[in-house]
């Protein structure tokens, strides 16, 4: 018996040397290619329904059954996608009054989210009222910079999540907005506000140094940029501030922004930032392409947008 | 045969191995863009049928008649008191009050919204559970503070003086003249008392600055009432079989 396995053993070892060596040429001049596809939504607001015909400003738009249908034929053209929300999923109908979030959290379950980031009006029902929906969603949420250890949402709450389709790690992590003056401190009690700048460098340096990303997105409920206040720090202001993320998907300002942006980050090095307005009017997506040709690669990463 | 299989096994292992470690994945190209969603993408059934009970029972309820209007009522008809203001201001002044004098003892003397606050108009006909949605969509809550005399007079009289909106109001009357100058200011049809305590009732937005309301946090005395704006106007209607509210003298401008 023992003689029998260590024959195997040695077989094998062989078979790993031999093949190891034989093979690697061939797999060096085969290029391998993968495409990783990023759908994501922002301030849906409880946007079950599409709007009616007679709306004046989105008629016959949005509405949860379609957007399952284009994710669904978006994840059969490629089963490699990740769907992501940057807040506010709560408040805007009555589903949200009448069933504090059930619906949405259940939908968006159905439609399998894979993350979402806790946006202001997630605390309208009270950071009580966010817990107690939570096991109606089958998905993560992602926060860096809230700090609930003091909370009822501690250990609900992750900073980020390491995620892996075909062989690419994609770390995702979730930015809030300053919470003081904005929502009542009744409702988010002893949630902590951390600085978004501070956090992101921390999160970005984990994500891509010790995690080995090979896309680090950041998943923000800051806002894109405020005109009157162009020093708050907003997705605009934070892409110039950091470093290794490569796409920051935004929510909080209803911004329709009609191609995603081009961003520069602290290394001159392009980052993405998106938003795709509310209500789930739009969805966002955003095809990362992956080769292993090094020609390829040297030529730099192209952007089309 | 079994061996074999096994090697197999080794072998596929082995490639992985080798695959993962020597291939570097660069990335090379991005493509983003917006997709809208509209009516030229089908339903997915599945998710419909879900939501359907979900839906059938809100629209049953929102559709519920609980009152009835006499007349259209839109926060444009008038420039410093409306009758869908009054409406709003009182219905909320008497509804606290229940809450409020149940707490402390002591009664509500004004209200004070916003012009901004009413979010539609109430058409004449039924009044339904979605009327109330509509005027409130939002979720803020009716908060008490006590104010001095002297700061509402200071302050609060000051800021709707210099405003020039419907912002709705009850128990208290101003009278400008034609210069925007308070002139009169009364609650509860007696002069401001400077040195008495009145009790305000106001959104939890407004308390907290909203509008340039700045005046109501330099006072300590806060009572969280945990009633919602949107609640005191439903109970209201539902109290109430017919609606017929009126602009009237309550805040006013001479010419």
């Amino acid at each position: 018996m023992k003689r029998r396995e260590f024959l195997q053993q040695s077989t094998a070892a062989t078979a790993l040397v031999t093949l190891g060596g034989l093979s690697l040429p061939s797999f060096t001049t085969g290029s391998r290619e993968t495409k990783i596809t990023i759908l994501h939504t922002n301030d849906v607001h409880s946007h079950i329904d599409a709007f009616g015909p007679n709306d004046g400003r989105n008629p016959n738009q949005g509405g949860v059954a379609r957007r399952a249908t284009l994710i669904q034929n978006i994840r059969n053209e490629n089963p490699n996608t990740l769907l992501l929300d940057a807040g506010d999923i709560f408040q805007g109908t009555p589903y949200f009054n009448y069933y504090g979030g059930e619906l949405e959290f259940k939908l968006m379950s159905k439609l399998k989210y894979d993350a979402a980031t806790v946006g202001n009006h997630d605390f309208d029902n009270g950071i009580d009222g966010l817990l107690a929906q939570l096991p109606h969603a089958k998905f993560d949420f992602l926060s860096a910079n809230y700090d609930f250890s003091n909370t009822v949402l501690d250990t609900f709450v992750k900073p980020y999540k390491v995620f892996k389709k075909d062989g690419i790690k994609i770390g995702v992590f979730g930015l809030g907005i300053k919470l003081d003056g904005l929502v009542d401190k009744k409702m988010y009690k002893e949630t902590k506000y951390l600085d978004p700048v501070e956090i992101a460098t921390d999160m970005s340096r984990i994500l891509k140094d010790e995690e080995k990303c090979d896309l680090v997105i950041c998943l923000s409920h800051l806002g894109y940029h405020y005109r009157n206040a162009p020093n708050k720090i907003s997705d605009l202001n934070l892409a110039k501030a950091t470093k290794n993320i490569d796409l920051i998907i935004g929510g909080h300002t209803h911004t329709f922004l009609p191609k995603p942006t081009v961003a520069q980050n602290m290394e001159g090095k392009n980052v993405l930032v998106n938003q795709v307005g509310c209500f789930g009017i739009n969805l966002g997506k955003i095809d990362f392409y992956f080769d292993s040709d090094k020609n390829k690669s040297a030529k730099g990463t192209s952007i089309i947008v | 045969m079994h061996m074999n299989y096994k090697h197999l096994i080794v072998f596929l292992f082995t490639i992985l191995l080798f695959n993962c470690k020597e291939e570097k994945m660069n990335l090379v190209r991005i493509e983003g863009k917006k997709i809208n969603i509209n009516d030229s993408i089908e339903l997915n059934q599945e998710i419909d049928d879900f939501v359907k009970p979900y839906r059938e029972h809100v629209n049953k309820d929102l559709d519920s008649v609980i009152s009835y209007a006499v007349d259209t009522y839109s926060k444009s008809d008038g420039d410093f008191n409306t009758a869908i203001g009054n409406l709003f201001a009182d219905a909320v002044l008497e509804q606290s009050n229940i809450i409020f004098n149940k707490r402390t003892g002591e009664n509500l003397d004004m209200t004070l919204l916003n012009h901004g606050g009413i979010r539609s108009i109430i058409s004449k006909g039924n009044i339904t559970t979605r009327t109330a949605f509509e005027i409130m969509p939002f979720e803020n809550s009716l908060v008490a503070v006590a104010m001095k005399g002297q700061t509402i007079q200071d302050s609060l009289v000051r800021y709707l003086s210099r405003a020039k909106r419907a912002h709705p109001i009850a128990g208290l009357k101003i009278k400008l003249d034609k210069d925007f100058k308070a002139i009169e200011a009364t609650i509860n049809n007696k002069p401001i008392d400077p040195n008495k305590t009145y009790y305000v009732v106001t959104n939890d937005y407004l308390y907290h600055g909203g509008d340039g309301m700045s005046f109501f946090q330099t006072n300590d005395s806060l009572y969280d009432l945990n009633y919602k704006v949107r609640n005191a106007l439903l109970d209201h209607f539902k109290k109430v079989d017919t609606i017929n509210p009126v602009r009237d003298d309550r805040f006013i401008k001479l010419n």
